[in-house]
């Protein structure tokens, strides 16, 4: 990895957020909704991980950091889905337009 | 060019064109595969930085836990591409040009950083990515957070639990 600098790991993770941020955005799926912001969680990771080994090598500190993210995100999908199978029983769609009890 | 920078250019455009499929992708199962091939390029750039225990623990977690359980949903719902929503095209221009201008910005403040420039990773010496360093840490550092974490998991699963079941 000695010859790939910290620009071009930072400009994968960056694109990937922001294919994420887009999916976020555009769809309307409660599912693929949730798809992207495992996305963007994921790009975050990277992030920390190579700032951790390009600019700190000797701590562990964004390893951490991404091992808790990875800990939340796995509770929050399984918080999230049983949301999702809750307002299919009600709704019979996933559709987050359809779910508008809590406007106004 | 080396093996690392080919194994590294490999990963990010197997990373970048899978996560654009899994917008593209009209059924919901296609895009949870697609999904599921970003995050094993991930676990690839993980290796490449040396980061072996983290590279499983997503695999693991991510390809193999969250990911189950949404190929349990979308299976159980029954969705399809007839079922997915029609998208507005006003939301996809907007989206479009606000993703597209915070990452043209993102990628300038990363080109110009003096910090990032020259930073070299350390990653052929030294084993501190190995397992035995990490646990050394996580059980004297961090073990407020870790078992913080765990009561987290607990609410996780009761919530789950109270949420999911009929009423």
């Amino acid at each position: 990895m000695n010859e790939v600098p910290l620009t071009h790991i930072l400009f994968v993770s960056t694109a990937l957020f922001f294919i994420g941020m887009y999916g976020l955005f555009t769809r309307k799926n409660l599912i693929t909704m949730l798809m992207s912001i495992e996305l963007l969680l994921n790009s975050v990771n990277i992030n920390f991980v190579a700032f951790n080994k390009y600019l700190f090598p000797d701590k562990l500190d964004g390893v951490f950091f991404t091992i808790f993210i990875i800990t939340i995100a796995a509770a929050e999908a399984a918080v999230a889905i049983a949301i999702i199978i809750n307002l299919y029983r009600s709704h019979k769609s996933i559709d987050v337009e359809d779910a508008t009890e809590l406007k106004f | 060019m080396s093996t690392t920078e080919i194994l590294f250019w490999f990963l990010s455009a197997l990373a970048l064109v899978s996560a654009t499929m899994v917008l593209i992708s009209k059924n919901p199962v296609h895009s949870i595969l697609w999904l599921i091939i970003v995050f094993f390029a991930i676990s690839g750039h993980y290796i490449l930085l040396n980061a072996q225990f983290l590279a499983i623990v997503n695999l693991i977690v991510y390809a193999g836990a969250i990911m189950v359980l949404f190929l349990f949903v979308v299976m159980l719902m029954n969705l399809n591409s007839d079922s997915e929503p029609q998208k507005n095209n006003r939301f996809k221009i907007a989206g479009a040009i606000s993703g597209g201008c915070l990452m043209l910005i993102m990628i300038d403040v990363i080109r110009d950083a003096g910090e990032v420039q020259n930073a070299k990773a350390l990653v052929k010496e030294g084993n501190i990515g190995l397992i035995k360093n990490l646990g050394m840490v996580l059980f004297k550092d961090y073990v407020i957070p870790f078992e913080i974490s765990s009561v987290l998991f607990l609410a996780a699963m009761v919530g789950a639990v109270v949420i999911g079941k009929r009423n």
